[in-house]
Formats: structure tokens, sequence, C-alpha cells
């Protein structure tokens, strides 16, 4: 009795001590890390929008999609900028599926509909080839693009759009995703 | 000093992680896609080896055999989860990059080994020791297969240009399979020096009869 007595005070006892100092840390770390997020957050929206001087991750819309085949929520997120009170316009935060697993995309929309900007926050593409998409120059093909005139479908699939060599299929779920936003958006610019 | 120094070195060369004793292989082969990576696994992997080896090493006597494991794990676990808040709140690019195998640091059989064969039997200086040079081994290991397969994959090492622009990158060595390819060439090369050293030495020591003819 007395031995399993230890046992269970020594082991408690590195718990506590554990805790505390992890504790200690977690305190620490979590305003760098929460203004880290936040600015990452920034920056992805600032890349895809005209000039702004509100806080657009502040003023946002979540729309609930149902839920994905594996039962997990799925949701676009509406960003609005505004630049001295005047709307200037919305960026949309969507997650698609990718070639090698989530994709997410942000898409800047201005108030007549057309794309101000693209960009990826985040994706498990292969290295090398589905990555290239994150590239400057796949992305800059969706500047000024609206669904009055582009058919959003890559050339390999009688459309207007260029897909990255060898990888079509993180490609189409780019264009698709692009789409899709647009789509969401004209559905919601009344609201 | 010359036992601390021992230890020390051990880990750099003769128990080298993954190459001598192919331990810890999971980082080795997930994030060594670039030599930067690689460097920051290490580093984060050489903090928490030499922390658990000292805290392992001071609390030998007090912890019992029978929770010797739960409790090393939780030392270990700590000390992870302090190197990844701190990478997230100050090393973000790092943190995104290593991802999902920070936390599995917890896992990496070097440190439990290490806190199982080596702290948890000997001094805290030695301990120490042991886990830096552990550490620093397992870094080398992971700069030199990042560093491969960074310049074959994508031309470069640390993101500086080394093959020029008309080198076409070598795809393969960047996803998973490469990093099986790369290493498996490595330890191959090594086993070879090895081969060859102990040849040597086996030379010297014990001369082959034809170069004993000139002594009679």
């Amino acid at each position: 009795m007395k031995e399993i007595q230890r046992l269970v005070l020594v082991l408690t006892l590195i718990c506590v001590v554990a805790a505390a100092a992890l504790a200690a840390v977690y305190g620490l770390t979590k305003k760098p890390i929460a203004d880290r997020l936040r600015k990452v957050k920034l920056d992805a929206i600032e890349s895809v929008l005209p000039t702004y001087d509100n806080k657009p991750d502040k003023e946002l819309k979540e729309i609930n999609l149902g839920k994905d085949h594996r039962g997990r929520e799925k949701k676009i997120t509406f960003y609005t900028a505004r630049k001295q009170g005047a709307y200037v316009g919305t960026a949309l935060e969507y997650t698609t599926k990718g070639f090698g697993g989530p994709l997410t995309v942000i898409v800047g929309v201005t108030p007549d509909g057309s794309i101000h900007g693209v960009n990826i926050i985040s994706h498990k593409e292969t290295p090398g080839l589905g990555a290239k998409v994150e590239r400057p120059d796949f992305l800059d093909q969706f500047k000024g693009k609206s669904l009055a005139n582009s058919s959003f479908k890559l050339k390999k699939d009688r459309g207007d759009l260029d897909q990255v060599t060898g990888a079509t299929i993180s490609s189409r779920a780019m264009v698709e995703a692009v789409k899709f936003c647009l789509g969401k958006y004209q559905e919601h610019s009344g609201d | 000093m010359g036992k601390v120094l021992a230890e020390f070195k051990k880990g750099l060369w003769d128990e080298i992680a993954p190459f001598r004793l192919v331990l810890g292989l999971c980082p080795a082969l997930a994030v060594t896609t670039e030599a930067g990576n690689g460097l920051g696994m290490g580093l984060a992997v050489t903090f928490v080896l030499t922390c658990s080896n000292l805290l392992v090493s001071a609390l030998r006597k007090i912890i019992p055999d029978q929770v010797r494991i739960a409790a090393y794990i939780v030392v270990i676990a700590s000390f992870v989860i302090i190197v990844e808040l701190v990478t997230q709140a100050y090393f973000y690019p790092l943190y995104k990059a290593l991802g999902v195998f920070v936390p599995l640091i917890v896992v990496n059989c070097i440190i439990l080994g290490r806190a199982e064969a080596f702290a948890s039997k000997n001094p805290v200086i030695e301990s120490m020791a042991d886990g830096l040079g552990m550490g620093l081994g397992f870094t080398l290991s992971l700069v030199a297969l990042g560093s491969v397969r960074e310049l074959l994959g994508a031309g470069t090492i640390f993101g500086i240009q080394i093959m020029g622009k008309s080198y076409l990158p070598f795809l393969l060595m960047i996803v998973p399979p490469g990093a099986f390819i790369a290493l498996g060439v490595m330890l191959g090369f090594m086993n070879m020096a090895k081969t060859n050293q102990q040849r040597i030495s086996g030379l010297q020591n014990n001369p082959a009869p034809c170069c004993n003819v000139s002594s009679t």
C-alpha cells in the first residue's frame, strides 16, 4: 500500500508541475499567437482587395453550407472592406478539396462583381506540381474576371483559363472554388 | 570533463541517430524537403532532448521504476508543447512548415530512448551532453538529408539558387519516395565509409603476413 501511494504521489507531483509550466508558457504566448494569426489573415485579405481602411476581420459574415461528405461543417466567410466608410469590396474565404487535401482560397471581389485578386491561404498540393497554383502567373490570370466575362473553365476543358501543366486536378479545384465564391458573392450581394 | 565530451561527441558520428541507429525516421523523412525545415526540426528536437534529459536525470532517484515511462512522457510532452507554442508565436513560417511534426516529437523514439537508456542512469551533466550531442547529430543528419533533397529537387540549398536557372528539378526527391531513396543512398555511403575505416585499422593492427617478410 505504501508503495502505491508513493507512485501516485510522484506522478501527480510531476503532472502538477508540468501543468503549471505549460499554463505559464501558454499565458505568455497567447497574445503573440493571436496577433500573428490575425496578421496572417489580414495579409491574405489585403493581398486580394483594393486599399481599405477598416478592419475586415471584424466585419465578417459566415454562411453555413451544410456538411461535406465526411460530416464536417462547410462554410464560406465574407470579409467586408471599406475605405472612409464607402464599400470597396469583399474578400471570400472558402475551403475546397484539392489534389492532396484541403485547399483554402481567398477571393477579392469588387462591387461590380469582378475579381480583384485571388490568393491561397493553405494547401497540401504536391510540391513542384500542384503547388505551382500558388504562383502569381497562375493566380494573376483571375484578375478582372467575372461571371459575365469568363466561363471559369480551363483551356483543357474548352475554357479560357490556363492550367498548370501536370496539375489539372489542382488547377480545376482552384478555378471551381473561385467560381463558387463569385456565385456566392452574387447571391448575397444584396444583403 | 573527458567523459562529458565523449558523451557529447558520440552522438555526432558514432551513434548519429537517423543513420547509425536508424531511429527518428518519421520526422527525418517527412520534413526534409528543404534544408531549412530540417534545421528547424533538428533544433526543436535538440532543445526537447537536452531539457528532457536534464529533468529525467535530475529526477532519476525520485521517479519510481514502475511509473517511469509515464513520468518521462509527461516531461517530454510538456517540453514539446512549449516548443510548439513558442514557434507558433515567434517563428510562424517554421511552425507552418513543420506542421503536425512538432507535436509528433513526443513520440520520437530518440527522445524516449535517450531518457530510458541514458538519462535515467547517468548524472545531470553527462545526460545534458548526451542530449545535446544526440540532438545536434540528428540536426546534422536532417540538414544533410534536406540539402541533398532540396538541391536535387529544387536546385537550391537553404533557398539559395545553386544549380543555375537551366536546371530541371528532379521532383522525385521532394516527394516522400525521394526521402527514402536519399536516406538509403546516404546510409549506404556511411556504411561504406565505416567498412573502409575498419579495413584500414584492421590492416594496421594485424599486418598481413606478406608485410612481415623483411623482419626475418
